[in-house]
């Protein structure tokens, strides 16, 4: 227990958490106020407005299409023989504006949809405070390995596993309450957002379960990334092996395999690229089309489908944390210390 | 007296794919009684932080035993870790916290009053400087942060690797007194050095290191008085014949260490066949003298490590124990 206070204490010393704190914080407060600004509440006059406009355009559009219709048919008439080029076939009058084409939604600002887009911003969210777990997580162990305190650290505490995951409890103990304390500013804020420069129309009990679940996958997400981190950091016992690590997988899966399957062009390619997993644990699932399967001389089509569930995902990011923190575990118990 | 501090036939053995295998331990023997303050003496690479590293559970032994405070390691090393303060070969810092933020992490860790960290400082003389990072220090600063380090637990048994390292002359004078004092005041000191005059000074026994094995041990006078005997000054009426006498003596068997101006013989019985086999080849004594040696010139020749002139002596040079040809006897370790 001493352990774990201490590793909270030196974790919370430490400039790199409180730096990136600092920006964090930053980052997200510029994002909510930027996006209060570009919100605009819709009053019953606007929407009334719109509505009035949108219809004074169709009716426009209505006339200029009557217009251009009589005018082909006058030039026809006088015996034109170019008015298939100059008005289309029929001389357009298969062309008639529909009256839903102009929604009034166009002739009004941006107003923010709590309801509907807030899920987007759960995922922002947990992108940024992903980031900030995977930089505290990785320098906190590995600073720790590459200037010997660790060494030092286990003069005192000869228990090598339990210093190592100690160590990590009390990273992801501060990475939990900086994400769920963040959390719940973050989820207030874009609250107020909808409730004052937007709507937070239909927001009923089960839309709020269904965020609730989306902000416990994201922080399921952040903790799972500062996890990877700190055993990519303490295997290599260096910040920069977890770093290195992480571009070289990013580059790999994001760059390397989706050429390899464009090149090879594997069906539903996207399948072995990691970030179709991100988004589907965010989205709770991706649908990946096959359009090689249709043969679009015969007409329309239905591609093949495939869908990545949002469980895949847990199963994918599940096993691959396991495997880094198990190696991570193992050299420690197994390594020399020099 | 009761053993603080028990090694018998420890092992490491290093390998690396390209440069193949590496027998840093190879059957060493150590053992430190209460109380007393102990050298731990070695060229370069003979092995002594490796043992120290081993003992402290740092890195795994291919073989042997060892017991701190009468308790095997490294099973029990989680009981007398808290009775056991080291520092390990250059200990490094967190550079971005103040000393007195290291330590307060490791007392705490450690379940210590935090009043011990003030304790420390001062008797390691960083009081005043102790709110600064640890990234400003000097050298000697760090080394003595490492040595309040150790102290911090209040340890019944000390070990300093090197502890001397970049420190001041003043700096070393008051570590000296330091660990006199903590001796008389009942802690048991090992203390891992090639500064032999040093060592000498403060300790009451040694154990002298060569490539992984004991080539000495004991109480630094009977260390000295086994191997003062025979130590033999030899000037020559001319200094240009001093390398041909060097080479005769070697030959009768004599170990011969040059100097600029004289030869220095280890191993002589009877001083009088000295200045026999050099008049055989002509060449006159003007001086014989048997001399009390010191700590330095018994590790040279234990360890077989007194420079030559005209070679460069490479690390791995000295006294194999153990091997056919070499002058110490074969004891039961190794092998
Ligand atoms: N991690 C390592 N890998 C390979 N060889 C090592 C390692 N650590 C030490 N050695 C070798 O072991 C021998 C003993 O080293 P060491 O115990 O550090 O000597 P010293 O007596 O100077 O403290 C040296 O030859 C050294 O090169
Ligand atoms: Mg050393």
């Amino acid at each position: 227990m001493s352990l774990y206070v201490t590793e909270l204490r030196r974790l919370s010393k430490r400039r790199v958490t409180r730096l990136l704190l600092v920006l964090l914080l930053l980052g997200l407060a510029t994002v909510a106020t930027a996006f209060s600004f570009s919100s605009h509440q819709l009053s019953k006059e606007t929407v009334a407005a719109a509505q009035v406009e949108s219809e004074a355009q169709y009716q426009r559009a209505l006339e200029d299409w009557k217009k251009t219709v009589a005018d082909c048919d006058a030039a026809k008439a006088r015996g034109d023989q170019d008015t298939e080029e100059r008005y289309g076939p029929n001389c357009g009058r298969d062309w008639q504006p529909q009256r839903e084409m102009f929604d009034p939604k166009w002739n009004l600002p941006y107003q923010f949809d709590f309801r509907a887009e807030f899920p987007m911003f759960i995922a922002v969210f947990a992108g940024a405070v992903a980031l900030f777990a995977f930089i505290v997580g990785a320098s906190y162990v590995g600073a720790e390995w590459s200037t010997g305190g660790m060494m030092n650290l286990l003069l005192w505490r000869p228990k090598r596993l339990a210093v190592l995951g100690t160590k990590l409890a009390a990273l992801l103990t501060t990475v939990l309450g900086v994400s769920v304390v963040l959390g719940a500013f973050w989820t207030l804020a874009f609250w107020l957002i909808g409730r004052y420069r937007g709507t937070t129309a239909k927001v009923t009990a089960g839309v709020w379960q269904s965020i609730g679940l989306d902000g416990l996958r994201a922080v399921g997400l952040v903790l799972a990334v500062g996890a990877v981190a700190f055993a990519l950091a303490s295997l290599g016992r260096h910040t920069a092996m977890a770093l290195g690590a992480a571009v070289a997988l990013f580059a790999i899966s994001e760059i390397g395999i989706r050429i390899a399957v464009a090149v090879l062009s594997v069906p539903f390619g996207e399948r072995y690229v990691l970030s179709t997993y991100a988004q589907s644990w965010f989205m709770k699932q991706v649908e990946l089309f096959d359009y090689d399967t249709c043969q679009f001389a015969k007409g329309a089509c239905e591609p093949a489908k495939l869908v990545v569930t949002w469980q895949q995902s847990a199963l994918v990011f599940g096993v691959g944390a396991a495997a880094v923190l198990i190696g991570a575990f193992w050299s420690m118990r197994r390594r020399d210390i020099a | 007296m009761s053993a603080v501090l028990e090694i018998e036939g420890l092992r490491k053995t290093y390998r690396s794919r390209k440069r193949g295998v590496r027998h840093a331990l190879d059957g060493f023997d150590m053992r430190v009684e209460a109380g007393q303050v102990h050298g731990f003496l070695g060229p370069n690479g003979s092995g002594k932080t490796t043992t120290l590293r081993t003992l402290l559970g740092l890195i795994r032994p291919n073989g042997g035993r060892m017991a701190i405070l009468g308790q095997e390691l490294p099973q029990a090393l989680p009981a007398v870790a808290g009775q056991v303060g080291a520092i390990v070969e250059s200990p490094q810092f967190f550079p971005h916290f103040s000393a007195r933020d290291t330590l307060g992490l490791l007392a705490q860790a450690g379940e210590l009053p935090r009043q011990r960290v003030d304790e420390v400082l001062e008797l390691v003389g960083l009081r005043d400087r102790a709110g600064e990072r640890v990234k400003t220090y000097s050298l000697g600063m760090k080394q003595r942060l490492a040595v309040a380090s150790a102290l911090l637990k209040n340890p019944k048994l000390l070990i300093l690797d090197e502890p001397a390292n970049g420190l001041d002359p003043g700096g070393i004078r008051e570590m000296r007194t330091l660990m006199r004092d903590l001796a008389a005041a009942g802690m048991t000191v090992v203390l891992s050095s090639h500064i032999l005059g040093e060592i000498q000074l403060i300790c009451d026994s040694v154990t002298i290191i060569s490539l992984g094995r004991r080539v000495a041990f004991g109480p630094v006078d009977e260390v000295l008085a086994a191997h003062s005997q025979g130590a033999v000054r030899v000037r020559l009426e001319a200094v240009t014949d001093l390398p041909q006498a060097a080479e005769t003596l070697t030959r009768a068997g004599i170990r011969v260490a040059a100097e600029p101006d004289h030869l220095m013989l280890a191993g002589v019985d009877k001083p009088a066949t000295v200045s026999r086999v050099l008049a055989e080849q002509g060449l006159y004594v003007s001086e014989l003298t048997p001399v009390a040696v010191d700590l330095e010139s018994v590790f040279l020749e234990l360890t077989a490590t007194a420079p030559v002139p005209g070679q460069h002596r490479q690390v791995d040079q000295s006294t194999k124990v153990g091997e056919p040809g070499s002058g110490a006897t074969t004891g039961g370790w190794g092998a």
